[in-house]
């Protein structure tokens, strides 16, 4: 007996989603996988250790602050009041969230509005796009574009926003555009002068911008991370978001933040409040506590949040290695652990996959069946209009043992072999 | 936007207490939580989840971490009567919070009727609204007025008025069994008269069942799921943190049929995507041992109501010996009061045009150090007026804090 009832329609058309679909395939343990992404290195131990202490505090196991454990709010204040150079008051302008993911929910419940449109950037994390749409809005996307020039390597630093376009986008409507840099996938860590192009459209347009920085610490060498938030005039229109999960390597915790100013964050606290009330507590004082410690490591080798991109930096190198001997071509990235690699040049004819789905979809789901290497593919981050420019690119993920990647070299050396 | 329909007035109980509880440094048997540790068993597989391999600290299943599903599948289907496929039929959510918010945003669509059972969790409330629903609401009363002790099992719902509040446009109805703040425990003929209704009108039900182990004096909690015609329209909502004390953990759980739940996951997919994995982990542990000892007298499910029980009795007699009237819960972990006989002088001007009973919790708070919540927090602004001599007293809690309340208690009716 089936009801007359259906599902809501704010969430019509919003089920498919890429990680469901490629996590079960590259599920099978023989599967090389560099597709979602997880590091399979340790956390450092003295995170997980702070973890297994706080569970045995009996405060700790029980409801804390909905906003933030106040430990971690004022952990947050200290670190990021160094790193924004201002004040940042714990209370106010701090949420804590389940992980990035919640950050950009509070956010687009909080602030986005029906009949809003919002810029996205591709490629785009891809629940951006269903997040706005969910909140009513529009989104209104706008690709980096590479700029093809005379050198061995693309990196990067190779694709790029064009101003006058992307200038087209914003009009009477726009509540926001979101920005993510380190940029997932491609690795691009937006200029100082881009964010800046971006910030003066946000201040002339009025418009909001939210910035995805949960790849915030990994940056390589010769690259900075800028905060948006830091430019001037744009504190007050930023909400800015990371991620416990990519700073610790521990995103099985699931725990976030959002920072901006008071009557921003204030809307995001009320969504929190009637969404999922209060993050757990244990997790939250464990990160409090590896924040705390990295903080008075900052600017010394030790500080995780350097050391572990001097660590991603050799796998980075070494990745893009056997990628060029399989006869790939691989996009360096400046940030971030992925990095896209482009497949063109093997011609691999799949002809015979009679799928309605972009090459990259079914490259991706060939690569794993005949080859037991996972990857992402590319068009899961684009819009229907852009399809064509990407699905050339798959996505691998680097942040992995040294073993894995040596497996996954294997897989590409013996690549043309039957 | 969904946040343009929530009021900004509402701050939900919990949160108001808890901050102004600290404030004063109160004895605090306001917000639902213990202040006793978990069990044991359950912390030392949390430990053994955190030292665990590296896939312990890493993104797990979407839906609901493998080991935590299966076993609350293998567990509930047993209760149920009905075979629960765990990946079809399970989401695992942060908190039974965030299973309430996917079921309604999930299934309920602007001008969709919800019908709330008042007195009510109070996020019911700003999560239908948020979901662009109209609460219509239907309040427990008590049977008789004025018949010495009364219990949680007095109060209930009229017949007629239930049936009047279902309309064509009825989408669901939402119902909290044991009830929090009231700790009723509905029969299985109370029960049975929701699933007719909703049966005949083809409503949903939304059936939060988080203090599910806490039933006293032989009461047995029945799950409406497990009757005829309902297994296929209700969402079964869960708490590992009421479950196993460890509210702090924030794991919970939606279960139905399939074809309801994966709505319910695609939103889910949509606000957090996953939950944090070593919780999930020790939560699981938790219910497979649990599912080995069950109805024996080792299992947790016995223990602790047992345990609750002497408490839920200890501050019935307090609260009797200095002249207040308390309702004897017949589940949960709260025990409401009429404060009606204690007479007060509120000189605090702060709360001048407040409920009786929230300027009663504050003066509470404030001049005797003594925190609670004010029942008429839990009812519409239609039947709040009915119910503002009341006040909702928690006692999950040490012997001491308890101890602690009696004295105060004392002192106030002296």
């Amino acid at each position: 007996m089936t009801s007359r009832h259906t599902h809501s329609k704010r969430i019509e058309g919003l089920d498919k989603n890429v990680w469901v679909a490629f996590t079960s395939l590259a599920a099978d343990p023989s599967v090389v996988n560099l597709g979602q992404g997880y590091p399979d290195i340790p956390p450092p131990s003295y995170v997980k250790q702070a973890l297994a202490e706080a569970a045995l505090v009996d405060r700790m196991n029980q409801y804390t602050r909905g906003f933030g454990h106040p430990s971690l709010v004022k952990a947050l204040s200290q670190v990021y009041g160094k790193v924004y150079g201002r004040q940042i008051d714990p209370f106010k302008e701090i949420l804590v969230t389940v992980g990035g993911y919640g950050s950009l929910f509070s956010t687009m419940q909080g602030l986005v509005e029906e009949g809003d449109e919002v810029i996205i950037i591709e490629p785009f994390f891809d629940c951006y796009v269903p997040m706005v749409r969910m909140a009513g809005a529009k989104p209104v996307l706008i690709p980096l574009r590479l700029v093809k020039v005379r050198k061995k390597t693309i990196t990067s630093a190779d694709w790029f926003l064009d101003p006058d376009e992307l200038s087209t986008k914003f009009n009477s409507k726009t509540k926001a555009i979101i920005i993510n840099t380190p940029n997932n996938p491609i690795g691009k860590v937006f200029t100082r002068d881009e964010l800046q192009m971006i910030a003066d459209l946000c201040i002339k347009h009025d418009t909001l911008c939210f910035s995805d920085e949960v790849y915030e610490w990994l940056v390589y060498r010769g690259h900075q991370h800028i905060k948006i938030a830091t430019l001037p005039g744009m504190w007050d229109r930023t909400i800015t978001i990371s991620s416990a999960g990519k700073t610790f390597s521990v995103t099985g915790w699931k725990l976030g933040w959002s920072i901006g100013p008071e009557h921003l964050i204030k809307h995001l606290q009320t969504v929190m409040q009637n969404t999922l009330y209060t993050c757990p507590t244990p997790l939250q004082e464990a990160v409090a506590q590896g924040l705390l410690r990295n903080f008075d490591l900052m600017g010394q080798p030790e500080c995780y949040f350097s050391s572990l991109a001097e660590e991603l930096e050799g796998k980075r190198d070494r990745m893009a290695a056997i990628v060029k001997e399989a006869g790939m071509t691989p996009v360096i990235p400046e940030g971030g652990y992925f990095m896209l690699v482009d497949v063109t040049s093997l011609n691999q004819d799949l002809s015979h996959i009679l799928d309605d789905e972009a090459y990259d979809y079914k490259f991706v789901k060939w690569m794993i069946k005949e080859k037991k290497l996972a990857a992402i593919p590319v068009t899961a981050f684009v819009g229907d209009e852009s399809k064509k420019q990407f699905e050339k690119y798959i996505r691998l993920c680097f942040i992995k043992q040294d073993s894995t990647l040596d497996a996954a070299g294997e897989i590409l050396k013996n690549w043309s072999k039957v | 936007m969904s946040l343009q329909r929530l009021t900004s007035s509402f701050v939900p109980t919990g949160l108001n207490s808890h901050n102004l509880a600290a404030d004063y440094k109160a004895v605090n048997l306001g917000q639902g939580f213990p202040d006793f540790s978990p069990p044991k068993f359950v912390q030392e597989a949390f430990c053994k989840a955190v030292n665990g391999g590296p896939l312990m600290h890493q993104y797990t299943r979407a839906f609901g971490h493998p080991p935590l599903v299966k076993s609350l599948a293998k567990f509930f289907s047993r209760i149920v009567g009905h075979e629960i496929d765990p990946f079809e039929d399970i989401l695992v959510t942060v908190g039974a919070y965030q299973a309430l918010f996917c079921a309604f945003q999930a299934l309920v669509d602007e001008g969709d009727e919800v019908i709330i059972v008042e007195p009510f969790f109070d996020c019911y409330q700003p999560m239908v609204k948020m979901a662009g629903g109209k609460a219509v609401y239907v309040p427990l009363r008590p049977k008789a007025e004025g018949k010495g002790v009364l219990s949680s099992g007095d109060w209930v719902l009229s017949a007629e008025e239930l049936a009047s509040k279902f309309t064509p446009r009825t989408k669901a109805i939402v119902i909290n069994t044991p009830n929090n703040p009231l700790g009723k425990v509905y029969k299985a003929e109370e029960l049975q008269m929701i699933a007719d209704l909703c049966i005949k009108h083809d409503v949903l039900c939304i059936s939060d069942e988080v203090y599910e182990w806490l039933t006293y004096d032989g009461v047995k909690h029945v799950k409406i799921a497990s009757l005829p015609g309902m297994w296929e329209r209700t969402i079964t909502v869960g708490s590992g943190g009421k479950t196993f004390s460890a509210t702090g953990w924030k794991v919970g759980w939606a279960i139905s049929s399939g074809h309801i739940m994966k709505h319910m996951k695609a939103m889910h997919q949509m606000s957090v995507f996953d939950c944090a994995t070593a919780a999930q982990e020790a939560v699981a542990q938790g219910f497979e041992r649990e599912y080995e000892l069950f109805g024996t007298p080792e299992s947790y499910f016995q223990q602790l109501p047992a345990m609750l029980n002497h408490k839920r009795k200890k501050l019935a007699s307090c609260l009797e010996s200095v002249g207040l009237q308390p309702i004897m819960p017949e589940g949960g972990y709260f025990m409401i009061t009429d404060i009606s006989s204690v007479k007060v002088d509120f000189s605090d001007q702060s709360t001048e045009d407040e409920p009786y009973d929230f300027k009663f919790v504050k003066w509470l708070i404030k001049e005797k150090g003594l925190a609670t919540i004010p029942v008429s927090a839990f009812y519409s602004s239609e039947h709040s007026k009915e119910f503002d001599k009341y006040v909702r007293f928690c006692f999950v809690k040490e012997d001491s804090t308890l101890d602690a309340a009696e004295d105060i208690l004392r002192r106030i009716s002296q």
